[in-house]
This record gives structure tokens, C-alpha cells and sequence, in this order.
């Protein structure tokens, strides 16, 4: 088949539930333009070496078709800085990670692994002796949440409130092209302004009476780059709420999907529990919960693997083909949960690489743990499970599986 | 034929930074012989980048900075002696105590030491020190936690910038006075060496440059000033000479081997040649005191003074040396280098030296934050950041691939309206402190040819 229809095959829900040949067809070209001027890249080299370019742009506002992307969205309203280039990008980033991580404040993260695991039992326990459980709306969807909402602070009453608009935002993100998109985006957009005006609300009670959390102190940061705006406390704390949510859960059930299937590395994991880390690492690479970063733009024409990028084209590079590159990873489409070299792109790579890694991997290494204990032997009861509609955040909608009967 | 290269004797001369990664690199690749280490210095391994930075700030003690060990080394510890000489036909080590060690195989770590005062009586006043080891540090800390009135910093290439940041940070007045144009500049050039000169003033340095330091004087033994060339006097009572670094080789004066001043010459795979240029096959060689040839510039001989070539270097060249002919690797690390000062975090990939035009490509000086590029006929030769060295590995692709000089358009954070000019790399010798990135052979840079004695 051409390769100039190969975005419409890999956004084909009908692909959904394995996508990888139509990724080896990419790696193939190398770099393959598509009918509608988009450019799509797959291997490894290629994408790490775009992602720290400091040529290639996250701000759609770069896009030729910017005004059509944009349609309906406030201009003036601040964006988040997974969004933004340089220097934006940078002072909010920093501004934020003060707070989150090293140098500053390195044992954060750490600090929630108590809470982390509290949560997770919390909710294994409430699977209590069922037989059949829904890996998704039992145990790995409302986990994320809880746990973001721990770290920023938002009270125990309003989470299910949060839940709401996250999980509308998210949705708005679930595009398939088929689709007519505008009626989920609105109510998409309507859910970030919610929670963008009640987390600035929030941020505002924490300014005048601190209580510890990161929210607090995003609020009343006064370091070597300053303040941020009301506005940008609203765009970042509302990025932090939705960047982890779906992933986190795509990676937990993922997670458990894969082990299914790999009987053998479900047994190695219950036996030693200590390969957990790298095993989530594996997945990462193997099952990627972004599959692929549609937002990029060249701010010049530049050349990829021979091929020129005109200025302004969408770039879309393509992680999770990325991670099965037979120059990078030796038997890439093998799950190996010891796993040595794995520089996987399940994070992305470069200048925007994923700020919540630390706390993802902790929580998916938590929970996996946590569940895998707590379940016993079982079985998955579908596979392909039913996928959600998001060819980009790809995951299962649902993952039943019955207890008894599989592995350990 | 492999058996062999697993076993036998093997001796490490320099306990230091090198010397510790290339003895884990043998135990991790297998090697199940003897290991000696020889060092000069008492101490366990240590780290020497914090010496000029948190030691000085008090953030960390001078012997605190002890290097941690990957691995168990099973190795015989040889500290505090110094190797005299080589007898590289009946393979011995002499060491200082008359002892001689027999060697299948060895490896020269000697690194280098600070380039000291020259005039010997005033070097000798209370006051005045180099700073190289955990001792210079601690000793140097103690001087500053006295609150000296004023600090001299002779020199300023990383080092003595590095001193006289920590100087300001502490609250400290500090004169620093450098023969060259510019601070920085023997390493990167006079673009970036503007800019240092601005940073430094910004943060209350008394800034001297294009002025010597004649004379040091005392009173009863101690410190109390200087006399510059342009005729002035200040009073200090600390001086901390920065002139550079000189390579452990004399005691390989005899030895046959291409040893000298510029350090100890080897192939690409850190064999070590001998005065004839002929390649031995049991004389290795890695960190400050290598010379090698690298592709990227022009297989010239380098020499270069950073932490991450000697990790590197070492390791390469503990892989050759229990690894036969074919599977020897060769040392191809694009180069690169840290410093932190006046809160800034400068970095740089390529060797900035090896240049003739530079252009300053993303930030913003103003705002204290910048990416330099350098070229040389055409092509992309090193870069150096500031407080951006998420961009290192971009242009680190760039000097990989040959990449042509001056990078396109369209960088986030461009610069606008930058030209490309003389990257200005001054001769080595108009400096008072070494380069600290030296490209022994021919230098690129025009001026050099213009410094040329006239006919
Ligand atoms: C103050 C300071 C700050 C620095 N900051 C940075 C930085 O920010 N970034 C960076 O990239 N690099 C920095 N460096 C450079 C870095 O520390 C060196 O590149 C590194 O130490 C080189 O390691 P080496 O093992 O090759 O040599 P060395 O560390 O010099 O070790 C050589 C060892 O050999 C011993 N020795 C010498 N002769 C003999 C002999 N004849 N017999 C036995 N032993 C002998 C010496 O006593 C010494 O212990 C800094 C250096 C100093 C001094
Ligand atoms: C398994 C879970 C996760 C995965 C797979 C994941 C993946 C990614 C990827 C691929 C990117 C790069 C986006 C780009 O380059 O455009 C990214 C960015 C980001 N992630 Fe995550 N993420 C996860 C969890 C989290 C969590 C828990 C948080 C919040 C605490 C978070 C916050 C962010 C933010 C803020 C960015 C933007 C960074 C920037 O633009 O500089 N992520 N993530």
C-alpha cells in the first residue's frame, strides 16, 4: 500500500489493537509524507535527534493551518508549556519543577510513596473476592488521579469533581478522523476552563494560607525566575492534572495486558518482585501509552533521513515505532522485562521529555505490584481488549479479567 | 590468545579520577589478574570538580569528595609514592622507595598538576597557593572561612573564575587579573570571553585583564599585595595562582616513550607511542595527561583537561587493554566540559579551540542565557551554553555529522541579527593560564600564523 495513506491507517480503529506492522512499514520509508502535507517519522535516530532540535516547535500557533487548529480557543489565554518553545517553555518548566524534583526539592516524589501505596491497596482491597474485575474501572482509572490530587493539594471532596473535567479533556483528545470533532472539543475546552478557574480559585485560598502541597507553593514560589501569573498557575496546574492521567492508566493496564500474555514474565515478576522497575521500563518501550506526539512543527525547512520538512508542516513523530526500532533495540518486538540499554522514547525524548516521569514510574511500578500480589492467578478474558478510540493515547477502554485459573 | 589478555599483571600509575575508572573497567570486563594502583597522593581516590565550587562554599568538605567505587576492585593500593621511572624493556615500575613493580601491562594516569608561581620565594609566602588537590582545597577553604580583606585570583581561565565566583558568593572582594583579553577566552575564544568579562563585572569582580601580576610581595612572610604590570599595587592577602595545569610526564623522561610537556602521545585506541612514533602494544595511557588523535579535528593530537574524557578515555583504553587486536575500540567521545560559576551552568561539546568563526546563535546575553556556535572552514566544530545545555545534545549531532557552519535558521530563542565573526582564539602563549582545551599541532585560527616572529 502507499505510504501517503499510513496516518489514515495507524488513526483506523480498526488497527487499534495492533498498530506495530503498519510502524515497520514506516521505519521502512523512513520518512513518510502523507496526502494531507503531514510528515510522519519512525526511527529512533530520526526522532531523538528531532526532539532535541531546537528547530522543531511545540506551539501549533507555528502551523501553516494554525488558524483552523485554533479555531475557538482563546488567544490571549495562557498556554501550557507543553505547548511552548523556548524561552516560554523553559522559565514555566523550571518554575514547576522547583517544586517537583531535583535540585530543589529532590526527595518530593519520594515522599508520596507512602500515599501512593495507600491508595493502591486501598483500591485492591476494595476488589475484594470478586471474580471477575475490570482492570480499567476497578483498579487502574481512578488511581492517577488520587495520587495527582494528593501531590497538588486538591481536597478529598472535590476529586470526583476533578475526575469529571479530566476525564472530558482527555476525551476531546480521543479523536478518530472519521469523526465529525467539534462537539467533543467544546465540551472539552468547557472542562479546562472549569478546572482551570477552580484550580485558580485554589490557588488563590493557598496564596493567602499555605498548606504544604505543590499547588501552595506554585502559588507563592519566589525564586530566581519569579512568579507565575494567575493565568500561568492555572494553565500549569491544570497541565500537571491532565498529562498524567490517561497515560498513567493506559501504562498500569497495559502493563497488565502485556503480562498476560507473557505468562513467563508474570512468573519472573511474582517471583522477584525487585525486577519491577525495569519491567515497567519494558513496557514503556514495548506498549507506549503516547504513541505518537502529533504537535510538532518545523520553524524552517530541514532535512530528516534525505527528506525535506517543509516550515510550518505537522511533524508527527511516532514514539512507539520509535521503540521498536531493530537499529536501536535488539529483538524489538520481544517483551524481555530484564531488559539492558533501554532508552526507550515511552517518555519522549529531548527538551520536553515527560516531567512527570519520576512519579509515573513510581506509581506504575506501585500499582503493579500492588495488584499482581493481590490477585492471585488469573486470566485475561479478551484479547484484543476493547480499545479506546485514541490512536495517540492508545489503551484499553476496558480489560476484564477472571481470577483463577492463569498464572501464579 | 583472550585467556591470556584476562590475566597477568597489571599497574595503574595515577590513583586519581582515571586511574580508579579504568581499574573497574578491567575487573567489569573480566580481567581476573593482579591490579596495582600507584598514587602520588595519600588519599583514596577523590573527585576534584567540587574543589573550586561547593568546598570553597562551604557546602561540602574538601575531604568529602572522595570518588565512590562502583565495584570491589581486589586490587594492591599503592598511595602516597610516586613513580621516578619506566623500564619499558624489562617491564618494571620504579617507584620512589626504590621499589620496583613488574608489569604484563600498564596504564599512565598521571594526570596533571597546578602550573606553579615562578618566582619561588614568593610562591613560598604565607598566603599563596595553587589549588589542584583535596589538600590546596581545604587549605584554600580555610584561608577564605578567615575572611580575608581581599583574594587575588592570578589567572582566569575556569578555575580561577570558578575561585573568584565563590569569592564574590561568599561576600569576599576579589581582584582577578588575566595577561589575555578576556576570562575564559584561552578555552572559548573572545565572544564568549565579552561576555565573561560583563558577568564577571556584574557580580563585583575587580576585573583586570591585559595585565600581569610582576611581583608578589610580603611582609614577614606573609602575603600582603602585588604589583601589576600597568604600574598599579594592590593589597591582598590571599593569592591563588591559576596558571594552568603541567602534565605528570617527567618521570617518564627516560623511558623511550613519547612523553614531553604536552603530554604522553597514543593512537586512537590510547596505546601509547614510543619517541619514534612507533605504537607499543602494553603501554596504555588515558585522562589529562593523553594525547590522542580524533577524527572530528583533523586527527590532530588532543590533550584535554575534563572529567569526562578521563572517564571515558579510561574506560576505552581498560577495554583494550584485555581485549585482542579486533575487538579494540577506538576513543572517539566528542569532547565535553562543565563549569559552574556566578550561578551560571556553562557547558560545551567539540573543542571550541578548534575554530575560526563563532556565532552566537540562541538565548539572550542580557538575560543570561546564550548558545555559542563555533565553525572552522565550514563546518560545525564545538558549541558552548549557558544555563541551556538541553541544546548540548542537538549540537553535539551537529559536530558529529559535520554539520555546516553557521546552523540554519529557525532555532527557538534565536538571536536575531547575529553574523558570524572571528571566533578569536588567541595563541596559547599570550595567555596566562593554559588553555584548557590545547590543540597541540597546527591551531586553525588565523591570528596564530599573524603571531608568527616577522622574517
Ligand atoms: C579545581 C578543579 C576543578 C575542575 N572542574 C572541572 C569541571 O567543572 N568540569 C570538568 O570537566 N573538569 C574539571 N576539572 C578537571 C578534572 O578534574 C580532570 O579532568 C580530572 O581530574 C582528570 O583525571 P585524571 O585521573 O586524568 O588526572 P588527575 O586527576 O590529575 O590525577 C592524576 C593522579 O596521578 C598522580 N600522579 C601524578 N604523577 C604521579 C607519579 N609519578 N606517580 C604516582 N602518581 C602520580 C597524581 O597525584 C594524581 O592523583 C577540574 C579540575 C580541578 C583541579
Ligand atoms: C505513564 C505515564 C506517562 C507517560 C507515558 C507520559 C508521557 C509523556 C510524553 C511522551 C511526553 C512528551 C510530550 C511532548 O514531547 O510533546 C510527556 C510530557 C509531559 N508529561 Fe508525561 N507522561 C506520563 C505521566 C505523567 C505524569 C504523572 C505527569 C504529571 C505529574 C506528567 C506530566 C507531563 C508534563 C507536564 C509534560 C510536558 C513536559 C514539557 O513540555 O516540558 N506526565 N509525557
Amino acid at each position: 500500500m502507499s505510504t501517503d495513506t499510513l496516518f489514515r491507517r495507524i488513526t483506523d480503529y480498526a488497527n487499534r489493537p495492533d498498530p506495530y506492522p503498519l510502524y515497520a512499514e514506516l521505519r521502512e520509508h523512513g520518512v513518510a509524507r502523507q496526502e494531507d502535507g503531514a510528515f510522519l517519522v519512525g526511527t529512533y535516530d530520526e526522532i531523538t535527534a528531532l526532539l532535541h532540535d531546537p528547530r522543531v516547535s511545540s506551539d501549533v500557533r507555528n502551523r501553516d493551518d494554525a488558524e483552523e487548529l485554533l479555531a475557538g480557543e482563546d488567544p490571549a489565554a495562557p498556554r501550557s508549556f507543553i505547548a511552548l518553545d523556548d524561552p516560554e517553555h523553559d522559565r514555566l518548566r523550571r518554575l514547576a519543577m522547583r517544586r517537583f524534583g531535583p535540585p530543589h526539592t529532590p526527595g518530593r516524589i519520594d515522599a508520596l510513596r507512602q500515599d501512593i501505596t495507600a491508595i493502591a491497596e486501598d483500591l485492591a482491597r476494595g476488589l475484594g473476592e470478586k471474580q471477575h474485575i475490570d482492570i480499567v474501572d476497578d483498579f487502574a482509572f481512578p488511581l492517577p488521579v488520587a495520587v495527582i490530587c494528593r501531590l497538588l493539594g486538591v481536597p478529598g471532596e472535590d476529586v470526583p469533581q476533578v475526575h469529571e473535567w479530566a476525564d472530558a479533556v482527555v476525551a476531546g483528545l480521543d479523536f478518530s478522523p472519521e469523526e465529525e470533532p467539534a462537539e467533543r472539543r467544546r465540551t472539552a475546552l468547557q472542562a479546562r476552563q472549569a478546572m482551570g478557574v477552580y484550580l485558580g480559585e485554589l490557588a488563590r485560598t493557598r496564596r493567602e494560607r499555605p498548606t504544604g502541597d505543590l499547588l501552595s507553593q506554585l502559588a507563592n514560589e519566589d525564586g530566581p525566575d519569579g512568579r507565575l501569573t494567575d493565568g500561568e498557575l492555572m494553565s500549569t496546574a491544570t497541565l500537571l492534572l491532565i498529562a498524567g492521567h490517561e497515560t498513567t492508566v493506559n501504562l498500569i493496564t497495559n502493563g497488565v495486558l502485556t503480562l498476560g500474555r507473557h505468562p513467563e514474565a508474570l512468573q519472573r515478576l511474582c517471583d522477584d518482585p525487585e525486577l519491577m522497575p525495569r519491567a515497567v521500563e519494558e513496557l514503556l518501550r514495548f506498549e507506549p501509552p503516547v504513541q505518537f506526539l502529533p504537535q510538532r512543527t518545523p520553524l524552517a525547512d530541514i532535512e530528516v533521513a534525505g527528506v525535506t520538512v517543509p516550515k510550518g508542516a505537522p511533524l508527527i513523530l511516532v514514539l512507539a515505532s520509535g521503540n521498536r526500532d531493530p537499529l536501536r533495540f535488539p529483538e524489538p518486538d520481544r517483551f524481555r522485562p530484564d531488559r539492558e540499554d533501554n532508552q526507550h522514547l515511552g517518555f519522549g525524548s529531548g527538551v520536553h521529555s515527560c516531567f512527570g516521569a519520576p512519579l509515573a514510574r513510581l506509581e506504575t511500578q506501585i500499582a503493579l505490584t500492588v495488584l499482581l500480589r493481590r490477585l492471585g492467578s488469573w486470566r485475561l478474558l479478551a484479547d484484543p481488549p476493547e480499545y479506546r478510540r485514541s490512536p495517540v493515547l492508545r489503551g484499553p477502554r476496558h480489560l476484564p479479567v477472571e481470577r483463577g485459573g492463569g498464572v501464579s | 590468545m583472550s585467556f591470556d589478555l584476562k590475566d597477568g599483571r597489571i599497574v595503574i600509575v595515577g590513583a586519581s579520577l582515571a586511574g580508579l575508572r579504568a581499574a573497574e573497567t578491567l575487573r567489569e570486563k573480566g580481567f581476573t589478574g593482579s591490579l596495582t594502583l600507584v598514587g602520588e597522593e595519600p588519599e583514596l581516590p577523590y573527585d576534584r570538580p567540587p574543589l573550586s565550587k561547593a568546598v570553597l562554599l562551604g557546602r561540602a568538605g574538601a575531604e568529602d569528595c572522595g570518588l565512590p567505587g562502583r565495584r570491589s576492585l581486589d586490587a594492591h593500593w599503592r598511595l602516597g609514592v610516586r613513580a621516578t621511572g619506566l623500564d619499558p624493556e624489562a617491564r618494571r615500575l620504579l617507584l620512589a622507595d626504590g621499589e620496583q613493580l613488574p608489569y604484563d601491562r600498564l596504564l599512565i594516569a598521571t594526570g596533571t598538576r597546578a602550573r606553579p608561581w615562578p618566582n619561588p620565594e614568593e610562591a613560598a609566602l604565607d598566603g599563596v597557593l595553587t589549588l589542584r588537590t583535596s589538600q590546596d582545597a581545604a587549605r584554600l577553604a580555610r584561608l577564605l572561612d578567615a575572611r580575608p580583606h581581599r583574594v587575588l585570583v592570578v589567572g582566569a581561565g575556569f578555575t580561577g573564575s570558578e575561585i573568584a565566583s565563590a569569592c564574590r558568593e561568599r561576600g569576599l572582594d576579589v581582584t582577578v587579573v588575566e595577561r589575555g583579553r578576556a576570562p575564559l577566552i584561552g578555552a572559548l575564544g573572545g565572544t564568549v570571553g565579552a561576555w565573561a568579562i560583563r558577568l564577571q563585572r556584574a557580580h563585583g569582580v575587580d576585573l583586570r585583564c591585559g595585565v600581569t601580576v610582576t611581583a608578589l610581595l610580603g611582609r614577614n612572610g606573609r602575603l600582603s599585595g602585588a604589583e601589576l604590570s600597568d604600574g598599579s599595587r594592590i593589597d591582598a592577602e590571599v593569592a591563588v595562582v591559576c596558571l594552568g595545569a603541567v602534565r605528570n610526564t617527567e618521570w617518564l623522561a627516560d623511558s623511550g616513550l613519547a612523553a614531553g610537556p604536552r603530554g604522553v602521545a597514543c593512537d586512537a585506541g590510547c596505546r601509547v607511542f614510543t619517541m619514534y612514533g612507533i605504537v607499543t602494544d602494553d603501554v596504555f595511557v588515558a585522562g589529562d595527561v593523553a594525547r590522542f588523535p580524533h577524527p572530528l579535528f583533523e586527527y590532530q593530537l588532543i590533550a584535554l583537561e575534563h572529567w569526562g574524557n578521563a572517564i571515558a578515555q579510561a574506560e576505552v583504553a581498560a577495554h583494550n587493554m584485555v581485549s585482542p587486536g579486533p575487538r579494540r575500540r577506538p576513543h572517539l567521545a566528542v569532547p565535553s566540559f562543565w563549569s559552574s560559576q556566578f550561578g551560571l551552568n556553562i557547558k560545551s561539546v567539540g573543542v571550541p579551540t578548534f575554530s575560526d568563526q563563532v556565532i552566537l546563535a540562541q538565548g539572550s546575553p542580557g538575560e543570561r542565557r546564550l548558545v555559542a556556535v563555533y565553525g572552522y572552514r565550514g563546518r560545525i566544530t564545538a558549541a558552548v551554553t549557558v544555563d541551556r545545555a538541553k541544546w548540548l545534545e542537538h549540537y553535539r549531532h551537529l559536530i558529529e555529522t559535520a554539520a555546516p557552519f553557521p546552523p540554519g535558521p529557525g532555532a527557538a530563542d534565536h538571536l536575531a541579527g547575529q553574523e558570524p565573526v572571528p571566533s578569536d582564539v588567541p595563541d596559547p602563549r599570550v595567555l596566562s593560564h593554559g588553555p584548557t582545551v590545547a590543540l597541540t599541532g597546527h591551531l586553525p585560527d588565523w591570528r596564530l600564523t599573524l603571531l608568527r616572529p616577522a622574517g
